[in-house]
């Protein structure tokens, strides 16, 4: 699907400040679009916005180990259809990355078959059982140069370890990415969201302070420690309140919010179709609110997909038994611009801080989340605002058809996707 | 021996074709012939078949006690769960169905209001087969309009009368609507 | 009705529909031969996920005694640890022609979701903590042949369930008979009162519409009914309360509470029971328990219900 493209012109397209531009890619990088020599390949972005690459924090590409469910094949080239071109890959595939060599073996997948940068997310604790550090310093000094190190899927749940990793990470400047979850207040069957509608669904409930009484430990920790610490898939009222608090008091916190987690509510659980079953649950309307409030007022920092592809076999069980988890590269956007820019609480340089630059940064990506200006590397989107599309299941470029989106009316923005001046999706 | 029929009724005009004297007559003739056919009302169970044939039964039971100065057992017998198109129509609740005492050995007479293609008859006479083993089932109905389906005859008639197909025959009792009678219209099989 | 998977799918006129032919199909227990014809040809595959002999037997007489084809098939673990998925199992059952299937999961939803992959028509015999309609059924059954007992036909127009009070004690958390039983009873106009230790009451129970209380005593002189739910052993462990005697001290149905009873109360269990925790052997074995009467009245609301989701082929998709 990546095409090897020569030189291009990109004409009369508008960056995210409104500026009206001509976008000149050479050799995998922008250059002055004077220095376009006549009869250079050209394309018509009249109408168009061109917004720096998107960059996922948080995928799940399921290889290696599930490559029915979703391939680093699959998975990126389902980003590059969502306008992304960098994703990490999280650690909880089959066998874990909690090594150098797995990490590396991953990083060299994703430079063979990525339809974008694949950067490797490194487990915190070996086999993710949250007991003994993963080789943490080897697999930031190995080729995958890892810098993001996370248990998602699991939370780091004893104080002690999570204190020793994010003291332990400093050394590389390494961060660990929390998944936010007590389990003794949300177990392993909790799988709605604890409210009326757990009661009334007889589904075991995941309260909102199951994800905050973790936060308000980490963020302390950090403090402590003065590491970072960075939240994912934050879902709650009671999680953005804590941030809030943490950042004002100085505390090196950066988190995420899933597109899910801003469009999707509870009540969409109530026909038990496991599509809509994700870790942490679907929240009330009032999460959701509280969640675009602190995106918007950039308490939460970036929007992470948390894509989780899972095979039909997996999600063809009760409720409760059923995989968690839900597609989200190829919609994140339209759901971001629907609930934030459509709605007025964001702008689209905005937009482009929290789908592109942060996460680039959280990562320490060089080269991604990098404004449109000659000499960048060519990582980039051209995006119509206007175009609305009802989202088709199947036809994802992902392996796996957990799409919670599917028959709905949503943005279709994504026209074309250029990585290191490369397109990697056109529509 | 049959009645002609002479005028063609409307629709929205059923034609009376007995009144409650003719009803009142028809039944207490009845009530004599299942005397003489049964010498006496020994072992007689009469069981009424909803909706109508259950008034029926009670008034012929009403008049078998009178002639014989006994009571008469009277009971109810509901079809629904044996009738052969249950389920092309919608889902209705049966009628009660009450037996008095048993049935084993006794003769039965099934009473109903009209007699047609004979399919509720011989669901009855299926439901009569799970509640025991009659010496005897009669049957005694007020009309017989013909267009039989099964080879069912009445053993006791009221008045036989000759129809259409898409006429309509109703027979009215005073304690469902309010007075007796038997009524013919043209609207459509039944 | 095309399927039960919740009390909510009765409206009224259904519910009064298949309580009043239970009436009927309770007479055909007492018949030489108990058997109806109704649902001849027919097939209704009763799959037990979930272990309930009482329940499967019920159904499985219900079944046969309308003269439909019952097959049972115990699933108990099979699609899980055989890796074979729940969609799977009814898929692979359904292709073969079935006409209902009645089914028990230990998960919660489960019928619903059977309920949207299968052609058949699907019966809910309780899915994990959420519902076990049929159950709420027969409970409404015993009750309102008890109430009738009592006298004092009710007023036009309402049911026998008006202006009675019914208390449910217990793990109301773990329950699906709760569920079921304040939704039929919104439908027939019963009020229930739901008593329970804090810890074992499902969140928003405070929206249910119900009358909550953790105080036994205060409201036992007031209902016309008390039905007990088992409290499991398990409970304990989990910290829901600290110890059988202190649960049955505070909301058992201890002799002592038998006394304090609204005089012409009832008392239910949908059991099993555990004689000496929730419910004494004084209370269990009462002459006002309807302990017996609500299983007697399983088999009886069971046809009824099958026969109004496969009497007529309008439910059924062809």
């Amino acid at each position: 699907m990546t095409t090897t493209s020569g030189p291009l012109l990109i004409t009369g397209a508008t960056l995210a400040d409104g500026t009206r531009t001509d976008l000149y890619l050479a050799e995998g990088r922008l250059a002055d679009p004077a220095s376009a020599p006549a009869g250079v390949e050209r394309l018509d972005a009249e109408g168009l916005l061109a917004l720096p690459g998107l960059v996922d924090p948080h995928t799940h590409l399921r290889q290696p180990g599930r490559e029915d469910a979703e391939t680093v094949a699959s998975g990126t080239a389902a980003a590059a259809r969502g306008g992304f071109t960098c994703v990490h890959a999280m650690a909880n595939t089959t066998p874990v990355t909690d090594t150098a060599e797995a990490a590396e073996y991953v990083a060299a997948l994703g430079e063979r078959e990525g339809h974008c940068e694949v950067r490797v997310v490194g487990a915190v604790t070996k086999g993710l059982d949250g007991e003994e550090l993963a080789e943490l310093g080897m697999m930031a000094d190995s080729a995958a140069g890892v810098r993001l190190f996370s248990d998602d899927g699991r939370c780091v749940g004893d104080s002690l370890l999570m204190r020793r990793a994010l003291t332990y990470v400093k050394a590389f400047d390494g961060v660990i990415a929390q998944h936010s979850q007590d389990v003794s207040l949300a177990g392993p069957g909790a799988c709605c969201h604890e409210s009326e509608w757990s009661g009334r669904l007889g589904l075991p409930g995941w309260p909102s302070q199951a994800e905050s009484i973790i936060i308000a430990r980490d963020v302390q920790l950090a403090e402590l420690t003065g590491s970072r610490i960075h939240v994912c898939h934050v879902s709650t009222a009671e999680g953005v309140d804590v941030i809030r608090w943490a950042k004002a008091r100085g505390i090196r916190v950066t988190a995420e919010v899933t597109p899910h987690h801003l469009l999707l509510d509870t009540p969409l659980v109530a026909g038990y179709d496991t599509t809509f079953k994700v870790n942490p649950p679907l929240r009330t309307s009032e999460h959701l609110e509280a969640v675009r409030e602190a995106l918007a007022d950039g308490t939460i920092d970036m929007v992470g997909t948390d894509h989780a592809p899972h095979a039909r076999q997996d999600k063809d069980h009760p409720f409760d038994v059923a995989l968690p988890g839900m597609l989200g590269l190829e919609q994140a956007l339209a759901v971001v611009m629907e609930v934030m820019v459509g709605t007025g609480r964001m702008d689209w340089p905005t937009l482009v801080e929290r789908m592109s630059a942060a996460p680039a940064r959280l990562g320490q990506v060089p080269g991604q989340g990098r404004p449109l200006a000659a000499g960048e590397p060519a990582n980039l989107v051209l995006v119509d605002p206007a175009a609305r599309a009802t989202v088709d299941a199947s036809a994802s470029r992902s392996r796996s058809r957990n799409n919670p989106y599917d028959g709905r009316d949503l943005p279709d923005p994504v026209v074309a996707t250029f990585w290191k001046g490369r397109r990697t999706y056109a529509r | 021996m049959a009645d002609p029929v002479p005028d063609s009724p409307t629709p929205d005009s059923p034609r009376v074709i007995a009144e409650e004297a003719e009803v009142t007559r028809s039944l207490r003739r009845i009530a004599h012939e299942i005397l003489e056919a049964n010498r006496g009302s020994d072992d007689l169970v009469l069981l009424g078949i909803p909706t109508r044939g259950v008034f029926l039964a009670r008034r012929l039971a009403a008049l078998l006690a009178e002639i014989e100065g006994r009571p008469v057992r009277v009971g109810e017998l509901d079809i629904t769960m044996y009738r052969d198109d249950l389920r092309r129509n919608p889902t209705r609740n049966p009628a009660r169905t009450a037996i008095p005492g048993r049935i084993d050995d006794a003769v039965v007479v099934l009473v109903d209001d009209v007699l047609y293609s004979g399919r509720t008859i011989g669901a009855a006479i299926d439901a009569l087969r799970d509640l025991g083993r009659p010496r005897a089932v009669r049957l005694a109905v007020l009309v017989d309009r013909g267009h039989r389906e099964l080879p069912v005859a009445a053993d006791h008639v009221g008045r036989t009368i000759q129809t259409a197909r898409d006429e309509r025959v109703q027979v009215l009792l005073g304690e469902l609507d309010g007075l007796d009678a038997v009524t013919i219209s043209r609207g459509g099989d039944r | 009705m095309r399927h039960l998977l919740s009390a909510a799918d009765l409206d009224l006129a259904t519910a009064t529909a298949v309580l009043d032919l239970a009436e009927e199909m309770q007479q055909v227990q007492s018949r030489p031969v108990k058997k109806l014809p109704a649902l001849r040809g027919r097939t209704i595959v009763n799959i037990f996920f979930e272990d309930s002999t009482r329940t499967r037997t019920s159904f499985e007489i219900a079944g046969k005694w309308l003269s439909a084809d019952t097959i049972n098939v115990s699933a108990k673990g099979s699609s899980v640890s055989k890796g074979e998925s729940l969609r799977d199992t009814m898929m692979t059952l359904d292709a073969m022609g079935v006409d209902a299937f009645v089914i028990r999961h230990s998960s919660s939803g489960a019928a619903a979701q059977v309920a949207g992959w299968v052609k058949a028509q699907v019966v809910n015999a309780g899915d994990g903590q959420h519902e076990h309609p049929t159950q709420a059924l027969l409970d409404a059954y015993a009750m309102r042949q008890h109430f009738r007992t009592l006298g004092a036909a009710p007023a036009p127009g309402a049911t026998e369930f008006a202006g009675k009070r019914i208390a449910i004690v217990g793990d109301l958390l773990h329950s699906r008979v709760v569920r079921s039983n304040v939704l039929l009873q919104r439908t027939l106009g019963g009020e229930v009162v739901l008593v329970a230790p804090p810890t074992l009451l499902p969140t928003g129970v405070e929206n249910w519409g119900c009358e909550v209380t953790g105080d036994l005593d205060a409201v036992l002189g007031t209902c016309d009914v008390v039905m007990m739910l088992r409290v499991q052993r398990e409970r304990m462990a989990g910290g829901y309360f600290p110890t059988e005697r202190e649960y049955s001290e505070r909301f058992g149905l201890t002799e002592e509470r038998l006394a304090a009873l609204k005089p012409g109360a009832a008392i239910c269990h949908p059991g099993p029971m555990n004689r000496g925790v929730e419910i004494s052997s004084a209370a269990a074995d009462a002459a006002n328990s309807l302990v017996l009467d609500q299983v007697a009245a399983g088999v009886a609301v069971r046809m009824s219900v099958l026969y109004h989701l496969l009497g007529s082929d309008e439910g059924a998709v062809h």
